[in-house]
């Protein structure tokens, strides 16, 4: 199987077992696939994924610990013709660089991130992270994490599920052939909607880290199975268009009409508004 | 010529950056540059540019990178407290090597300090901008004028050396409103070819990166020597600075910015007292106009520096750096966000010149403030 | 006040909200059409929201150094905190002009000229509510002559943004009843 030509022909430098090759390569073949990759311009983070600027056979930024979403920002409103991705680990992301998530998030940023979630920081050698799980040993949580001292797991798309500004917040893994077609689809649809206009799409990639973790690849996948997929439930956490809407402006005009409603309503029968159910999950 | 406006400093500031093709304006709010952001999101709409509120100044200054990286003119404004904010993406832009206008309209520090003008990050704009090895070049407008005529040179400067340019004003020169005669409009043509853009590649040409990223060290050294070598360029060709009856000056005051103003008002007065003092007055801060003050050491006549400022003394030392033992330099100053009095200055310059040669040089850097206490009649 | 054409500076002082650096506009915008040298520092920050407002303003034949006026020539004060802060400060031989229906107290200083008028009573009375700053203008000019008199009008139309030429009118009626009184 030959390297998509949205990847360089640079062989990857990640650890056995990583599944961050093969997140790179459904990027690269979603955009192949949508003719996309000559305007795509992608920003890498601070993490195990820093150097992907070689990898991605487009241009690309390099952005400081959890700014890429500041910094795709940055491209998309200098240059909105051109398809603009963030690609960054649980640390960078969910950590640093949340702020800068949410408010990308919120302003409906056309951009489209990739989010590699493994429960742990890699590049540093195996530190918690946000999204590390209760009870799991970490260099920085050798007895287990704690949520009495640690607090609790982010999780990421249904918190940004809950923003006007998503079109797509999906979460997907890669933990074997089925599924990484389902994460293809998913990466695929994301880029589709920034090309019209749709919204800010994100997809959480469930992910391993054998070497950090200290399990072979086949334990990792295992693991991820048994521990993070339950915690971190794959599913289509909010999507716009499948909701019929033509993109968020749409979809916003919606919850809030409907929100006014349940208001009027619940004055009429004298209770205090209370928030809509009915968002995917 | 245009015809003359009366304008702030932060708007006139704005309308230049506008007239000299910026693209993009990224900001977030802070006294006293407010005005700079308000001007922008009223007219950057109109002329087709973009302007963002972003959530914090670390993603404003991270919003520039990206822009800047897509080949923008960009321009990001705050005052102290977010410059510092600001440290890291500045730091990032010049290891990427990306082009980008920032101002600081100063304010009185540390810490959240207080809201009136100072001239308190002049270490910062000129030593410490960020961590690593890099310059960000300082422009220093003492005017209405001078805000809006040092905008253009500053994109300039950012594109033709793929630098940071920052222009370090205060609160006093923000707020305040003088007659400016605004500039034309620059043309296409004076926008600088930037091949290294991330414009995509269109299928037809290799990536490009824009990254600070080097993880071998001979290569980053590679780097930061040709980058120092952009920077040698810079200090022999960009060195700005205005000089003031200096001439037949024995008492030569060195001040930027607001604190320039008040030192040519003392001047003045003392001049018609038969006090031969004159000014130099830096443009650049960095590069430094070592060549202005050296070429006034040169004439033999000066016997004395005063470095006026408004802080406990930063600029003094790299008047003392340039001086170098060969008269003595004094200082003083006002910190904290107060603005010294022409009449103050002219105290400083009176007890300098009356203590005559044989007295000690430089008392410190808190004697512009223990003197100035001491003209009060309280405690130093 | 030995040469007002050569140099003024002047301190306009009152509440937040008053129109105190409109008036100030007013002069700086007189300085402008006048070509003159001229200078207009606020007041800036927290009190601005319902505390003292400033203005500083220089009109001048040479470059201005600072913009800050620490010693006025004359000294607008149109409420009492600020004529208590400012009065001592006004060089002898300067002007200063208050409001007396906000300000019950009166000026110890023998070495300058003093103005009480009642700005705000008398724009009130006229339906000229919030117009007391440009009455203050008024007043000022009659007795300093800070600039031509055709000058002082076309300022005022200056400082009035296009979108507020309805005020326009009732400014005018202002500045005269200033200007007029005695």
């Amino acid at each position: 199987m030959g390297r998509p030509g949205g990847l360089t022909d640079k062989p990857f430098s990640y650890c056995p077992g990583c599944t961050h090759g093969i997140v790179h390569r459904l990027v690269a073949e979603s955009l192949d696939e949508l003719e996309l990759t000559g305007r795509t311009i992608g920003v890498v983070p601070v993490g195990c994924s820093v150097t992907a600027y070689e990898f991605f056979n487009c241009d690309m930024a390099q952005a400081a610990h959890g700014r890429a979403p500041a910094v795709a920002t940055g491209i998309k409103r200098a240059r909105p013709d051109n398809i603009v991705f963030a690609y960054q680990g649980d640390g960078d992301l969910a950590a640093i660089g949340t702020a800068e998530t949410v408010h990308a998030a919120a302003r409906g940023e056309q951009i489209t991130v990739i989010f590699i979630n493994n429960a742990i920081y890699g590049m540093t050698g195996g530190q918690m992270a946000p999204t590390s799980l209760p009870a799991q040993i970490t260099q920085t949580s050798p007895y287990g994490r704690d949520p009495q001292v640690a607090g609790y797991p982010l999780r990421v798309v249904e918190m940004l599920s809950t923003l006007d500004g998503v079109a797509l917040a999906q979460r997907v893994t890669v933990d074997g052939p089925r599924n990484i077609r389902a994460a293809k689809r998913a990466i695929k649809k994301a880029f589709e909607y920034q090309r019209d206009g749709v919204g800010y799409s994100i997809i959480e990639v469930v992910s391993t880290c054998p070497t950090n973790w200290g399990l072979s690849p086949a334990a990792a996948l295992d693991w991820l199975r048994q521990n993070m997929l339950p915690y971190y439930p794959p599913g289509v956490y909010r999507d716009v268009v499948a909701d019929g809407h033509a993109d968020i402006a749409q979809a916003a005009a919606a919850r809030r009409a409907e929100l006014a409603e349940q208001a009027t309503g619940n004055a009429s029968a004298g209770q205090p508004a209370r928030r809509g159910g009915g968002d995917a999950a | 010529m245009s015809e003359k406006v009366l304008m702030k400093g932060n708007e006139a500031l704005a309308e230049a950056a506008l007239r000299a093709g910026c693209d993009c304006f990224f900001g977030y709010p802070i006294t006293p540059q407010t005005e700079v952001a308000a001007y922008m999101a009223r007219r950057m709409p109109k002329v087709g540019g973009v302007y963002l509120q972003a959530e914090s100044e670390i993603a404003a200054i991270n919003m520039i990178y990206g822009a800047s990286a897509a080949g923008a003119r960009v321009l990001t404004s705050s005052s102290s407290p977010g410059i510092s904010l600001k440290s890291e993406g500045i730091s990032y832009l010049a290891g990427a090597d990306l082009p980008a206008v920032i101002i600081n309209v100063q304010r009185g520090g540390p810490g959240l300090g207080g809201i009136q003008p100072s001239q308190a990050d002049y270490w910062q704009a000129t030593r410490a901008m960020g961590h690593g090895d890099f310059h960000v070049t300082v422009l220093a407008p003492s005017t209405v004028q001078e805000m809006c005529d040092l905008v253009a040179l500053a994109f300039d400067l950012a594109d033709r050396y793929r630098t940071q340019v920052m222009i370090l004003a205060d609160g006093l020169l923000g707020q305040m409103m003088e007659p400016v005669v605004l500039p034309e409009p620059a043309g296409a043509d004076a926008r600088a070819d930037k091949p290294w853009a991330l414009t995509g590649t269109g299928g037809v040409r290799p990536g490009n990166v824009a990254n600070s990223l080097c993880l071998v060290a001979d290569n980053l050294e590679a780097r930061n020597v040709e980058r120092f070598r952009r920077y040698e360029v810079i200090r022999d060709s960009e060195q700005r600075a205005e000089t003031y009856l200096v001439d037949d000056a024995e008492t030569v005051i060195v001040a930027f910015g607001a604190c320039a103003r008040v030192a040519k008002s003392a001047i003045d007065t003392l001049r018609r007292d038969g006090v031969a003092v004159g000014l130099i007055r830096p443009i650049t801060l960095w590069p430094w106009p070592a060549d202005a003050i050296n070429a006034v050491l040169d004439g033999g006549v000066v016997r004395r520096m005063l470095s006026v400022e408004m802080s406990m003394g930063q600029m003094i030392d790299d008047v003392k750096l340039t001086v170098n033992g060969r008269i003595p330099v004094d200082f003083f100053g006002r910190s904290g966000g107060v603005v010294p009095t022409p009449a103050e200055v002219e105290g400083a310059v009176r007890r300098l010149v009356d203590a005559g040669d044989g007295a000690p040089a430089a008392a410190g850097v808190t004697a512009g403030v223990a003197a100035h206490n001491a003209n009060n009649g309280k405690e130093a | 006040m030995s040469d007002i054409r050569s140099e003024i500076r002047l301190l306009l002082a009152g509440f937040g909200g008053q129109g105190i650096l409109f008036a100030g506009k007013v002069v700086a915008y007189a300085g402008l059409i006048e070509d003159r040298e001229l200078s207009w520092l606020p007041s800036y920050g927290p009190e601005m929201r319902g505390g003292t407002a400033n203005c500083s303003v220089t009109l001048a034949s040479s470059p201005i150094g600072s913009p800050l006026v620490t010693e006025p020539d004359v000294l607008v004060a149109m409420n009492r905190p600020s004529l208590e802060k400012y009065a001592p400060i006004v060089r002898p031989g300067g002007v200063i002009v208050y409001d007396s229906s906000l300000i019950d107290t009166m000026p110890v200083r023998d070495d300058v000229q003093i103005y009480d008028v009642p700005a705000t009573g008398i724009t009130s009375e006229q339906d000229l509510g919030g117009l007391a700053n440009v009455l203050m203008v008024g007043k000022l000019w009659r007795e300093t002559q800070f600039c031509a008199e055709d000058t002082l009008t076309a300022a005022l139309e200056k400082a009035i943004p296009a979108r507020k030429a309805h005020l326009l009118e009732p400014n005018l009626r202002a500045l005269k009843l200033g200007k007029s009184y005695v």
